[in-house]
């Protein structure tokens, strides 16, 4: 049976639910499904009291999870729009993040903090942008962008067991991505890269909705005999550097592809940790791909435009020194 | 509640000289070069931390401030541990990684305090929430300055509060200063208390220098929210009689200002009201001096204690083994 991913993360908050008491859900709207509809059913499910609705208080209901989450809750808390979360900035960066550190070990913050992010149909300014780069520069966070249904249906109940603080971001473009659910896969450790295509001669270093578009690269390139490796890194905070370096060292190559703007986008962070860790494996500097340096415009045709997709991977593997 | 004892009142004047004194030292200490960073003191303000804390069980949730050395002692955290952490040592409250801004005493159920004003009070609201839903007994406590009523996040967590009848008590230590300016200057709202009123919570303005009136008030908002009542704001009005921090000059009041509010200071008023009910300066005296000598031997045994290993730095992050695991 076929799976979306709305489906399926309701499906792995639901069975994380009936596994712990502890888990709760709140967030604006999710006791009447969320405005995605993934936590449909579950109040009714689980009782009105373990799924939520807040009111529109991105600030206090950060603040609320993570000093529930010091107290024996694991809460599991929705921020609609990845844009939202520049109003509980604060609470994350300032107090979630740093509280086992502040605290010198004596508490920790079980908290995930599930948001959608990126850019689709029209979305247009504040509601389409992918601000994970921010959230890589805490440290004390976790931060997870699933590629798949299948990959976060494993990663979010994996989030939710993990017991650190976990930015959870879900690609509004993957939302109708259908996918099979095979009933003993194992969980996904936080912290650990895939790889979703082998190949020898460049290595595609994507996440998210991006993996889509350097699998489609990886076909294109394939047809004109340039074989390409897929990473879909999963975790974005901490960075599986191993895969990375095992990857690059077979393929002496690496183009990094994420839908963020470039300008300070975490490319830079992986290229920087290429360029220094794998010097003597590289035959070709390291390229990113990413957008242009502009917010995301309404109009579909400017999206389009704007957003960077598998033509631009193309195009940056075979400017590559040695596969022109 | 009982009607508290001579001997309560007595322990309460202890402590208030705690405080006082602990933070006499902070500032004797910072001055000497000793202290890192910006310590923040409540001199002036102790009625407040000692009057609501009688109140409370181990339990009880706690959160505070910059501000809150006085909140944290009233708890219970131990004066030498507490010391240590604002000396930056290894035997701190928290092993020296947090400092006076961000005070954790997890044996006490002290729960953090935060440098970002009005940061905590939706974290103390979290802890309400924890102990509603998984049906323990215990309450969330969070101190504050009126400067904390600037910030959105203030009205946001009175409404949430509210909405879900969560027994946190804020407790609002208004002191007339936002800083370094008055409150006239930051708000058309004299008394903090008003703003529960349009979220329905119950709210008193009550005289924070006076150790009876805010036990008194305290009692009857803690009784509240023990009995499910939801939320409720208790705006102490007090003064601070130390700087905003430790160094500040101060040249935003006048000296006559500080002068008249020496005059109200709640050591010596619940001095004043022990003496009338009988009980012998003598006895005051030593109850004072004993405090100091307490502090005293706390401040040496903190300054004499070990330093942080250096190698140490990175611990605590994320919990032990996770970033190890992986390969980061």
């Amino acid at each position: 049976m076929l799976h979306s991913f709305i489906d399926i993360l309701r499906r792995a908050l639901d069975e994380e639910m009936a596994r712990d008491a502890a888990v709760h859900l709140l967030g604006e709207d999710v006791a009447a499904g969320g405005a995605f509809g993934v936590t449909r059913g579950l109040a009714q499910k689980h009782g009105a009291t373990r799924v939520r609705n807040t009111p529109i208080s991105e600030a206090a209901i950060t603040g609320l999870a993570t000093g529930a989450a010091l107290c024996g809750l694991r809460p599991v808390l929705e921020i609609m729009f990845i844009d939202f979360a520049t109003l509980a900035m604060d609470c994350l960066v300032n107090q979630t993040a740093k509280y086992r550190y502040m605290s010198g070990g004596q508490l920790a913050v079980p908290l995930v903090v599930r948001t959608q992010a990126g850019a689709a149909g029209g979305a247009a300014a504040q509601h389409s942008q992918s601000l994970e780069a921010w959230f890589i520069h805490v440290p004390g966070l976790v931060v997870v962008a699933p590629s798949s249904p299948v990959e976060a249906y494993g990663l979010l109940k994996s989030a939710i067991r993990l017991g650190e603080p976990v930015l959870f971001i879900e690609h509004k473009r993957l939302y109708t991505m259908k996918e099979e659910l095979a009933d003993d896969a194992p969980l996904p450790p936080i912290g650990q890269a895939r790889i979703a295509r082998a190949g020898s001669d460049v290595t595609l270093i994507a996440y998210s909705a991006m993996v889509h578009s350097a699998l489609e690269a990886a076909q294109t390139l394939a047809d004109s005999g340039i074989s390409s490796e897929v990473i879909d890194l999963r975790t974005l905070l901490p960075l599986d550097m191993a895969t990375i370096a095992a990857s690059v060292s077979r393929t002496h190559r690496a183009v990094i592809a994420h839908e963020a703007v470039l300008n300070g986008g975490f490319g830079a962070e992986i290229a920087a940790r290429i360029g220094s860790e794998l010097f003597d494996e590289l035959d070709a500097p390291v390229q990113r791909v990413g957008c242009p340096f502009a917010p995301i415009p309404f109009a579909p045709d400017l999206e389009r435009a704007l957003l960077p997709g598998s033509d631009d991977i193309v195009r940056a593997v075979r400017q590559l020194p040695g596969l022109g | 509640m009982a009607a508290p004892t001579l001997d309560d009142w007595k322990q309460m004047y202890r402590a208030l000289w705690r405080i006082r004194l602990f933070e006499e030292q902070i500032q004797r200490l910072a001055a000497a070069g000793e202290v890192p960073g910006f310590p923040h003191l409540s001199t002036g303000q102790e009625a407040v931390a000692v009057g609501v804390c009688a109140h409370l069980s181990r339990e009880d949730v706690l959160f505070t401030s910059h501000r809150g050395h006085g909140h944290v002692l009233a708890k219970g955290s131990d004066l030498q541990a507490t010391f240590a952490e604002i000396l930056g040592r290894q035997e701190g409250l928290c092993h020296g990684r947090g400092g006076s801004m961000h005070l954790v005493d997890v044996a006490h159920e002290v729960l953090g305090a935060t440098g970002v004003v009005a940061g905590n009070l939706a974290l103390a609201a979290g802890a309400a929430w924890a102990a509603q839903a998984q049906g323990r007994q215990n309450i969330a406590v969070v101190f504050f300055g009126d400067g904390a009523t600037g910030a959105g996040v203030f009205h946001e967590t009175l409404n949430l509060a509210a909405l879900w009848r969560l027994p946190v008590l804020f407790v609002c230590e208004n002191n007339g200063y936002a800083e370094f300016t008055g409150r006239e200057e930051h708000s058309n709202v004299k008394h903090v208390s008003s703003f529960a009123a349009p979220y329905a919570i119950p709210a008193k303005t009550i005289d924070g220098n006076d150790l009876l009136a805010v036990h008194e008030s305290a009692y009857e908002a803690i009784t509240m929210l023990r009995r499910g009542e939801g939320p409720y704001l208790l705006e102490c009005m007090t003064f601070r009689l130390a700087g905003h921090f430790v160094g500040d000059a101060q040249q935003y009041r006048s000296k006559e200002e500080l002068a008249a509010n020496r005059e109200k200071c709640p050591i010596e008023r619940l001095k004043r009201h022990l003496l009338e009910r009988g009980v012998g300066p003598d006895e005051l005296d030593a109850i004072g001096e004993h405090a100091r000598g307490e502090v005293q031997q706390a401040a040496d045994r903190a300054r004499a204690a070990p330093r942080p290993d250096p190698d140490s730095v990175l611990d605590d992050v994320y919990r032990s083994g996770f970033l190890n695991a992986i390969s980061g």
